[in-house]
């Protein structure tokens, strides 16, 4: 399983990568190891709303169980990715890179230090197994 | 294709069936509304017949063979019922005929209505609900319209456990109340920290499976409401396990407000494709006046040595929230569920639960050997073990399922709930046999060895079915069913 170094992660099995004062933000390889094969994803924030650390974003549903992403930072949200809902299998198999879902404009980089980096969170998951 | 559709069986020219001669005058249907082309299939009755008996074959059914499908209670539907439920004076009514020609009936739903509410502990019960999910939908609108009447619209937030039916937040969310999902703890109990920190003002309810999917009775559940209670909130019960209850605990006794029966599950009326369902509602005093409309009460009393019966009819509670459900639900269940009550009586209903909890802890006893179950304490009449094991990691509980239709039996309930990797969730009912439950037993003990010696027995389940392994991921894409369409456009 993949744990990139240059991302942090939420306890929900989130990824946000930052660049400047933007982050990318999508599911981790261990999300969707459990959800299995996913069929349907849907993102429920669009470009230019202002949202919050834990609301929804997207819901994804797989062979046999549905999800919600939640973001992991708050800010405004600066692009979506419009190409997802037509390939839901991109998130089984890049879930770091196509399968992005969100990109926010972070209004507050101190809710990072909420964030574990990837050792933590790969601790994290070896627990949860 | 197994069975061709009807539309590929049509010859043209056959008639399975002629309408009699009209003994009323034929409408006048004006010219442009009259279809020039209907591709109905043309069919003789002997290939209709032989078509659906075919395709009821394909199927697994409670009447072939063992069903553990947890949380579903698939036990065994007695015969009887059927026969009771086919009586004329029950089968040929109309609901909308004069109650002084219906007494009968509406006799049986009044006593129907009785029995729930003693063997809940409720003040109150509607017949109306179609199934469990609507007597849900019908226990959070009255919760909502019980808050309403006192002028407390800030009340909107219903929790539910992680460990509740899955229908339970799309309840909430569907009567516009916001969900907000509770964790369980380690001995897979509600929460109570999680539980305190959500006691506030704007708290309407909490909707509690109990036992819950792992087949746990909650420890704390007086606790839990006494909380909830105090913060102002009402319980739901989601009654879906009550086949683990019968006479033993009563619902309305712990405290809970509301609670959904499922006749179709714990009192034997046919389910899982031979339904309908019916989901009646029982409530504690404070909520019996908001009750869909209308209930069957007694108009006049009769006499006490019933020379002269009451009088019964239909009343609207003064509060109701309306109808949920087009004339008075599904009868037909209620003449079911009321057969079983009456064969079995008070004492039997209690051994109901009993020999299904007793068949749950046996099966649990014989498996956990060979299947780690996480929560591993005594069960009600469920239980949930995990469908993999770390020395043969390309086995998951899908196929454990498929491999055991293999053997002859329905696959558990995989993949809830979702506390539980891999879950398989076992519910084998009190209706099967040691005999069943060991032969059962083997089986499962069996492909655990095999998941480890040969894994491709699993990987490639199941081989005795009709069809093979399903492509899943296309079922779940490709929505669309065109074939009608095709026969249509010939």
């Amino acid at each position: 399983m993949n744990f990139p170094t240059e991302l942090k992660y939420t306890q929900n099995d989130e990824w946000i990568r930052i660049e400047g004062n933007v982050g990318t933000v999508g599911i981790t390889d261990y999300a969707q190891d459990q959800l299995s094969d996913i069929v349907y994803v849907e993102i429920v924030v669009s470009e230019g709303e202002k949202v919050n650390q834990g609301d929804t974003c997207a819901t994804v549903e797989s062979v046999k169980a549905a999800a919600d992403v939640y973001m992991p930072v708050s800010g405004v949200i600066s692009a979506v990715n419009e190409e997802l809902a037509d390939t839901p299998e991109n998130i089984n198999s890049d879930p770091y890179g196509v399968a992005w879902m969100v990109k926010i404009e972070l209004s507050d980089t101190s809710e990072l230090d909420d964030l574990m980096d990837s050792g933590s969170y790969q601790q994290l998951v070896e627990s949860k197994d | 294709m197994l069975e061709p559709l009807l539309c590929d069986l049509s010859v043209p020219g056959r008639v399975g069936f002629r309408f009699p001669e009209p003994d009323v005058p034929l409408a006048e249907i004006p010219e442009n509304l009259v279809r020039q082309n209907l591709p109905l299939p043309e069919l003789y009755e002997v290939d209709v017949v032989r078509h659906f008996t075919r395709l009821s074959q394909l199927n697994h059914s409670i009447d072939t063979g063992f069903y553990p499908l947890g949380s579903c209670t698939m036990k065994y539907n007695p015969k009887l019922n059927e026969e009771t439920a086919r009586l004329p004076g029950f089968a040929h009514l109309h609901p909308m005929q004069p109650i002084e020609t219906v007494q009968g009936s509406l006799a049986l739903m009044y006593e129907l209505q009785e029995w729930l509410k003693e063997i809940g502990g409720f003040a109150g019960v509607t017949l109306q609900p179609a199934a469990g999910a609507q007597g849900e939908l019908t226990g959070i609108l009255l919760i909502r319209a019980y808050f309403e009447a006192r002028g407390e619209t800030q009340r909107v937030k219903i929790l539910v456990p992680d460990s509740a039916h899955g229908t339970n937040p799309a309840t909430s969310a569907m009567s516009g109340m916001h969900v907000i999902e509770l964790k369980s703890d380690d001995r897979g109990n509600v929460d109570l920290q999680a539980l305190k920190a959500e006691c506030d003002e704007t708290l309407a309810g909490l909707m509690l499976t109990n036992p819950n999917t792992l087949g746990l009775f909650d420890e704390n559940v007086e606790e839990v409401i006494r909380m909830v209670h105090e913060a102002g909130g009402l319980v739901y019960g989601d009654g879906a396990n009550m086949n683990a209850l019968l006479g033993i605990v009563r619902p309305g006794d712990l405290g809970f407000d509301v609670l959904h029966y499922n006749l179709h599950k714990t009192f034997s009326t046919p389910h899982g494709g031979g339904g309908p369902g019916s989901g009646p509602v029982g409530v504690a005093a404070h909520l019996v006046d908001f009750l869909p409309a209308p209930v069957v009460t007694i108009l006049e009393a009769g006499d006490e040595g019933m020379e002269l019966p009451p009088l019964y009819g239909l009343e609207s509670p003064p509060k109701s929230i309306g109808r949920v459900k087009s004339f008075h639900g599904h009868f037909g269940m209620m003449v079911r569920a009321y057969t079983y009550m009456r064969v079995y009586g008070k004492e039997g209903l209690r051994k109901v639960s009993e020999y299904a909890v007793l068949n749950a802890n046996y099966l649990l006893a014989r498996l956990r050997a060979h299947y780690h179950v996480p929560y591993d304490r005594v069960c009600m009449h469920e239980f949930v073990a995990e469908g993999r094991w770390p020395d043969a990691p390309d086995i998951h509980a899908l196929d454990i399922s498929k491999r055991l239709m293999d053997y002859g039996f329905h696959p558990p309930t995989n993949y809830f709930p979702l506390i539980v990797h891999e879950s398989l969730m076992i519910e084998p009912t009190e209706t099967e046999s040691k005999q069943v439950l060991d032969e059962f037993a083997e089986a499962m003990i069996k492909i655990a060895s095999e998941a480890h010696s040969e894994p491709e027995l699993l990987k490639n389940a199941p081989q005795i079915t009709p069809v093979g392994r399903l492509d899943e991921v296309k079922a779940a894409k490709e929505l669309v069913l065109c074939c009608a369409v095709g026969a249509y456009n010939r």
